[in-house]
């Protein structure tokens, strides 16, 4: 004795948040239904388990119906199949493209290949996000990443175009496809500690000051690459740190700017040619691949790590770096004042992201 | 020649891929008319072609235009094999074919597959140009209009209603054809849509001709079914109410008080006296002011289509029942009309109207539920490829249920409809239907005889005409006892005086309990009114109503044949009696004295029978409060047994106190009186009755028990009482902040915002345990209802506070252990927190507005009350044959059988002959009081405007769905036409599909995205009186197969929103009232 068939449909769809949001994470229509018995939905309606469990039913129905029209975001809106209100069209889409930003992390900077997707089930054990759920979210991050790779013009509008999502959600892709795309290495030990928002973060740095859309502004030229030219001029730097006037001259002048203003002074001082040298030595090396990729893993070793075992204060550093910054811009003999702009205005606010515990 | 069909393909979007290689579709498009098929150029490599086609010109004749559905197939052109069928779209063009409705169709239509269901879709044009001028071509039914509103389509009036119309056609049953052997599931799904839509197309242009040849320019209230016969055959059948139409003038969009309010239209007027009271009191008058009725230029017509002039009295419709009436009658006036309304009667065939609700004034009296159901070995008949033996079947029945009416006292049947069960070669059928007496005012030129004949002239009922639902008052007061008082009574009015009994009570047909009307005190009325109707706008109600249904299913054995038939036939008294015994306790749990909107399914499977009643139960003012359920055990004696039965009493006192706090039902009166208590204490009774006796002497031994208050008692002499009584006390009311009801809206509310969800749902249970027994099966059964009713409550939770309307169920047995639920509805939010005093406002100004369209409205009518006034109307009926009709009722007797037919038809209900109840006279009522809440203020309800959520931003015009005929705080501004649409899908790859739920899940959705396409397409926003009327789900799980069939149908429109017509020009509803009188 059973009910063979029980099917639900609204003629405008119907459907509960919380529901959807059991669906997206991967559970199974009974561990949705016991989970939504635990939330307490039974009390605010009388209704049996029973109930609870044909709504699930229904809904995870209806929501993998409509799976295929989320793959392509702009059908939902062309579909005939089920009516829906914009504002809910508009939340199915974002919902689904909603990551995690644990898995997300996870993934910053590995390939999106089916090798990667193989491994999720390591991803979900080390996450505790259901693996149904890892596997949606790579996919996004894949259809995402392939839609946008070959796309001129900036990174997030062609996210939001392409995928209908909102400003915050487009920009935190953006920073996905970028780390997929440059490969940045992310998963080291040393880097654990960072969270997916402080590499969301460098990588809008990144994106907006380094890559050949911010230089020609919007026009042409891709959001997704960082700009050869630029990487390459990079090496005119190492005059800073090779020319052994400048490199004093540099020291004197930020250790002036400096004194009586930061806790650490004498440590800097000790330590400012080394600091100095490590920086610009990870923008000259810049030029590779390789070294590209090891850029988070550099300035955590050569910078972060040194200041953080000298007990150097957040603010401390950022009046280091400013005045390191500025003071290049008095020193008779350095020309490249652009690319040092350029390069120290976003390692500044990396590292300022970064510098935390 | 009259016409040429054009057809344009644009383009095609988000096709299937059909060529794996590619990844890309090489679309083309057939367009095919008739015989005639054009093809467009191969779009190659594309999933969005843009074919931009040339005009495709058809030359057709107009019946092949009514007829024939425009086919378009999407296929993908192969160098080297067949070319693939992606999917076809057909369009029906009806709706170009009239005048008023639709000038194009443009739009996106899903491409659908019967395998694979919609892949794509395809943008087309179509367009009809009309070679000849209107008149000429009016000589086929093109231009008739087709509506399945049960009542007057808003934005029109009726000029004259002419009366039932039906017709059936047959034919061959694709799926039973040898071919079917060898050819593709699909293609055997396609003759089968290809053919229903034909056949369907030639009925509705049968049933138009019908029409045309009475006078008429549309159907209303019009109802298409089908009966998959099998080997027999396939049978589409409809029936309808002719009328004719005038559309309101251009204002129309401001005309018509909004669609809020269904009632609002023109019916409003209750309040108002009735202009027309003066009938009465005028003597049979002059036969002259006929005319006046007749509302219009339509009357004329009808007489010539009338198809014998000696009938002429109402050509169309003809009152039915007064026949047998005469002798009983004082008067001789009675007499008079009597013979006229029977001469009426028998020109008319049959006096029915599918209308649920009527113009104000139209409905005079509510006799009570009539029905009759007959069983047939389809394996019988002779000619199975001609109608003629259906014709029969059904003209049959029909007949009984006219006989039912007239034992009534009544002349006519309101809210009629027809239904098969049909399982392996039995078929089911059922007709039911409310018997009424209907205003003569609304008669058409049959009067002109009548009047000739000065006896007649009251009685007539034929065509009535008339704007919106239904209204009733009656105008004519009965007197209370003699037909004397005649001229003097005032009218009874409107809020109460389709109570009032239209048989003689001194004839009663059967044992009801009379008293005096609560509302008005003048004449009589029943302790409990059933009808199959939609609750008159204008009643008076107190509380708010409720959904009650009564569940039952019946073994019995497998057999074949004549044998079979004779197992059902014998069966079915005894289901509808309890059926009808489960409504009147849930009613009387419920502390209600009336149900509307009654519809009782009973469908027939291999080894049961499973019965369905719903209806919507009201505490009308008019009646006598209700008795309470009083329970009694056969053996006194017994300790124990007396504390079980004790408690069990209060268990039911305690619900009935419940359910009338719950639905606020606190009639006035009960306060006044002490022996109003309405639950009656226990002892106080001597005797029990079971309630449902048979025999007619326990029955008067019924009216001799106590006089105060009457109860409703039970003997719980054996086991099945004790389980009714639990059946009883399980049904669950609905949660807080939800109402339900089966009648378009709910009795008691009045502000609706715009809040809508319309929905479809469908389960089905397996029952696998071989040995179950009546009561098992009941149970699971009542369960499943009632699940099925709490998982509503629980999903559209959000919308709280809201009431699901049109709770339309629907049962079938499709196998053997399967029973299969359906259920279509509408959630509609509405303002708690304003309704009261929102309605009081309301109240205030419908008043006013009542009046004056009243006034404009009733025009001719008054004209008319001068002259008719002169019978009572009713009495002539009266005395009728209820006697007969009442035995007939108490003892159900086995199906008579003839060779060919196993008729079994005991089963005319009249509804009111098994209540027991007493009722007392009540002391004086507040009439005020009770006139004010009598009308359903339409527009109380129009006025909340919610604004909806705005869809604006999307690019898929919103289509809005509803089972009823009108959407909250919008007004329909176009009628487009009728949407009848039908599908199969099938699969073979089940499990991949999700298994059944999965797959009907999806059929569905898409059934509802292509009727939201062809709505769109004709340029329209919503479906109204929308409804699926089929939905046969057959799988097989072993070979991984399933298949369904769905048939819907409903009527397109554009609706506007109040506030954007107010921001018009068109002066909202005072104008339109205006407007519409003139005629």
């Amino acid at each position: 004795m059973s009910m063979e068939l029980d099917v639900f449909v609204g003629n405008t769809m119907l459907l509960d948040e919380e529901v959807y949001k059991l669906w997206l994470d991967g559970y199974t229509v009974g561990d949705a239904v016991r989970l939504r018995l635990e939330g307490g939905v039974l009390q605010e309606c009388e209704a049996s388990e029973e109930v609870l469990h044909s709504d699930t039913m229904d809904q995870f129905r209806t929501f993998q119906m409509c799976e295929r029209f989320l793959h392509c975001p702009s059908k939902l809106a062309n579909q005939l199949l089920f009516q829906i209100p914009p504002h809910r069209q508009a939340m199915l889409i974002e919902r689904y493209y909603m990551f995690d930003s644990g898995f997300a992390r996870e993934l910053l900077g590995k390939k999106l290949s089916k090798g990667t997707k193989k491994d999720l089930d390591d991803v979900s054990a080390k996450t505790g996000i259901t693996l149904k759920s890892c596997r949606r979210q790579f996919d996004n991050f894949k259809r995402v990443f392939k839609a946008v790779e070959e796309l001129k013009g900036p990174l997030v509008e062609n996210i939001q175009h392409h995928f209908l999502l909102s400003d915050r959600l487009a920009r935190d892709y953006a920073a996905v496809v970028f780390f997929a795309n440059s490969r940045f290495e992310t998963g080291k030990r040393k880097l654990q500690y960072l969270s997916f928002q402080d590499f969301a973060f460098c990588a809008r740095q990144l994106i907006s000051y380094w890559t050949v859309g911010s230089v020609d502004s919007m026009l042409e030229g891709m959001d997704v690459d960082l700009e050869k030219e630029f990487l390459h001029d990079l090496k005119d730097l190492k005059i800073l740190i090779t020319d052994k006037d400048m490199l004093d001259q540099h020291k004197s002048l930020v250790c002036a700017a400096l004194r009586g203003k930061i806790k650490v002074f004498n440590e800097m001082e000790g330590n400012f040619k080394n600091l100095s040298r490590a920086l610009v030595n990870i923008a000259v090396k810049l030029t590779h691949t390789k070294d590209v990729r090891d850029l988070f893993i550099d300035l955590v070793e050569k910078f972060i790590e040194p200041c953080r075992s000298d007990r150097w204060a957040v603010g401390d550093i950022r009046l280091f770096l400013t005045h390191y910054t500025s003071t290049a811009h008095k020193l008779d003999t350095f020309r490249h004042l652009v690319i040092w702009d350029r390069y120290m205005g976003v390692v500044k606010s990396c590292i300022l992201k970064m510098y935390h515990d | 020649m009259p016409g040429k069909l054009k057809a344009k393909i644009v383009a095609g979007r988000h096709l299937p891929v059909m060529d794996r290689a590619s990844d890309l579709t090489d679309a083309f498009v057939e367009v095919k008319f008739g015989n005639t098929t054009f093809k467009t150029d191969v779009y190659p490599k594309s999933l969005n072609p843009q074919w931009n086609s040339e005009w495709f010109k058809f030359e057709v004749d107009d019946e092949d235009l009514q007829d024939e559905p425009l086919q378009i197939t999407v296929l993908d052109h192969d160098t080297y094999s067949a070319n693939d069928a992606i999917g076809k779209v057909y369009i029906d063009i009806d709706p170009l074919l009239s005048s008023e409705a639709a000038t194009v169709i443009s739009g996106w239509f899903p491409i659908y597959d019967t395998i694979h269901g919609i892949r794509g879709e395809i943008n087309v044009l179509v367009k009809v140009d009309l070679f000849n001028d209107l008149n000429r071509f009016r000589q086929s039914s093109c231009g008739v209009k087709f509506f399945c509103t049960t009542s007057i389509p808003r934005c029109y009036r009726a000029a004259m209603v002419h009366g039932f119309v039906e017709e059936l056609v047959v034919n061959e049953d694709p799926e039973y054809q040898w071919i079917d052997r060898i050819r593709t599931p699909r293609a055997s799904n396609e003759a089968r849509q290809r053919l229903i839509s034909l056949m369907s197309g030639e009925l509705q242009r049968k049933i138009g001709l019908k029409v045309l040849e009475m006078g008429g320019n549309a159907v209303v209230g019009y109802l298409q079914c089908f009966d998959l016969e099998g080997e027999s055959g396939l049978v589409v059948r409809a029936i309808g109410t002719a009328c004719t139409l005038e559309k309101l003038s251009n204002s129309s969009a401001a005309a018509p008080p909004a669609c809020n309010s269904p009632s609002k239209d023109i019916k409003e007027p209750p309040f108002s006296e009735d202009p027309n009271p003066n009938t009465h009191s005028s003597g049979p008058s002059t036969p002259l002011k006929t005319q006046t009725y007749s509302f219009s230029p339509s009357k004329s017509y009808s007489r010539q289509s009338s198809s014998s002039d000696t009938d002429l009295s109402l050509t169309p419709k003809t009152g039915m029942g007064s026949g047998g009436s005469a002798g009983k009658e004082g008067g001789p006036l009675k007499t008079l009309l009597r013979q006229q309304t029977q001469s009426a009667l028998e020109q008319r065939e049959f006096p029915f109207f599918t209308l649920t609700s009527f113009p104000p004034g139209f409905l005079i009296h509510v006799g009570g539920v009539v029905s009759a159901r007959s069983v047939k070995l389809l394996d019988r008949i002779h000619n199975p490829d001609e109608p003629e033996t259906r014709d029969a079947w059904w003209e049959e029945i029909r007949q009984e249920i006219k006989s039912h009416a007239r034992a009534l006292g009544c002349h006519a049947v309101v809210g009629y409809s027809e239904s098969t069960s049909i399982c392996e070669e039995v078929c089911i059928l059922s007709a039911s239907g409310t018997a009424a007496v209907l205003h003569p005012k609304f008669m058409q030129e049959g009067c002109l005889d009548g009047y000739s004949d000065p006896s007649r002239l009251s009685r007539q009922p034929a065509t009535f005409s008339a704007g919106s639902e239904k209204g009733e008052f009656d105008i004519f007061p009965q007197s209370k006892d003699s037909s004397a008082a005649l001229g003097l009574e005032e009218p009874s009015p409107p809020s109460c005086g389709f109570c009032h009994i239209p048989y003689d009570e001194l004839n009663i047909p059967f044992p009801a309990h009379l008293t005096y009307c609560y509302h008005c005190r003048r004449q009589k009325v029943p302790d409990v009114l059933f009808t199959t109707i939609d609750m008159p706008a204008e009643a008076a109600v107190t509380g708010k109503g409720c959904l009650i249904q009564a569940r039952l299913c019946r073994l019995k054995k497998k057999a074949q044949g004549e044998v079979n038939a004779t197992a059902i036939s014998n069966l079915l008294p005894f289901m509808e009696y309890e059926l009808h015994t489960q409504l009147m306790n849930k009613l009387k749990l419920r502390g209600m004295n009336a149900l509307f909107g009654l519809r009782i399914q009973i469908s027939v499977g291999e080894n049961m029978l499973v019965g369905l009643a719903s209806a919507t139960a009201v505490y009308l003012t008019a009646l006598p409060t209700p008795g309470g359920i009083q329970i009694a055990g056969k053996t006194p004696s017994d300790i124990t047994y007396e504390q079980h039965i004790s408690n069990m009493q209060k268990k039911i006192n305690d619900t009935i106190a419940k359910n009338k706090e719950l639905y606020e039902v606190n009639p006035p009166e009960v306060i006044e009186e002490v022996i109003g208590s309405p639950i009656p204490e226990p002892r106080q009774r001597s005797r029990l009755f079971r309630s449902h006796s048979e025999s007619s002497d326990e029955v008067s031994e019924l009216d001799l028990s106590h006089g105060k208050k009457d109860a409703f008692v039970l003997e719980i002499d054996d086991t099945d009482a004790v389980e009714d009584i639990h059946s009883l006390l399980t049904d669950t009311p609905a949660p807080a902040g939800f109402y339900s009801c089966n009648t378009e809206i709910m009795p008691g509310i009045y502000n609706w915002t715009s809040g809508l969800q319309m929905f479809t749902s469908v389960r089905v249970f397996r029952l696998s345990n071989a040995n179950l027994t009546n009561q098992g099966l009941n149970k699971i059964f009542n369960d499943l209802c009632e699940n099925l009713l709490k998982s509503l409550y629980f999903k559209l939770r959000s919308m709280i506070p809201c009431c699901l309307c049109h709770l339309n169920f629907t049962v079938a047995v499709p196998e053997d252990e399967l029973i299969q639920v359906a259920v279509t509805a509408v959630a509609m939010t509405f303002d708690k927190d304003q309704a009261q005093e929102n309605w009081k406002l309301g109240a205030d100004k419908t008043h006013m507005k009542a009046i004056v369209e009243n006034e404009e409205q009733l025009q001719f009518p008054l004209e008319l009350c001068t002259e008719s006034p002169s019978t009572n109307p009713f009495s002539p009926c009266r005395g009728t044959g209820l006697q007969e009709s009442a035995n007939a009722h108490a003892t159900p007797r086995a199906a008579s059988v003839d060779y060919s037919s196993f008729a079994d038809r005991w089963s005319s209900w009249i509804e009111l002959i098994r209540l027991k109840a007493q009722t007392i006279r009540r002391g004086s009522i507040k009439t005020t009081s009770s006139l004010e809440k009598a009308s359903p203020l339409p527009e109380g309800r129009s006025r909340s405007l919610r604004s909806t959520r705005s869809y604006a931003g999307s690019t898929v015009a919103v289509v809005k769905m509803t089972p009823l005929s009108f959407i909250p705080g919008t007004r329909i501004i176009k009628y487009l036409g009728i949407i009848n649409m039908f599908f199969i899908r099938e699969t073979t790859s089940l499990r991949e599909e999700g298994g059944v739920s999965g797959f009907l899940h999806a059929f569905i959705a898409e059934v509802f995205a292509m009727v939201r396409a062809h709505v769109a397409a004709l340029g329209g926003n919503a479906v109204v009186s929308y409804s699926m009327k089929e939905c046969v789900f057959m799988e097989n799980p072993n070979k991984n197969q399933a298949q369904c069939l769905i048939n819907v149908s409903g009527d397109a429109v554009i609706f506007m929103r109040e506030s954007e017509l107010e921001a018009t020009p068109a002066p909202p509803q005072t104008s339109c009232s205006g407007g519409e009188v003139t005629t």
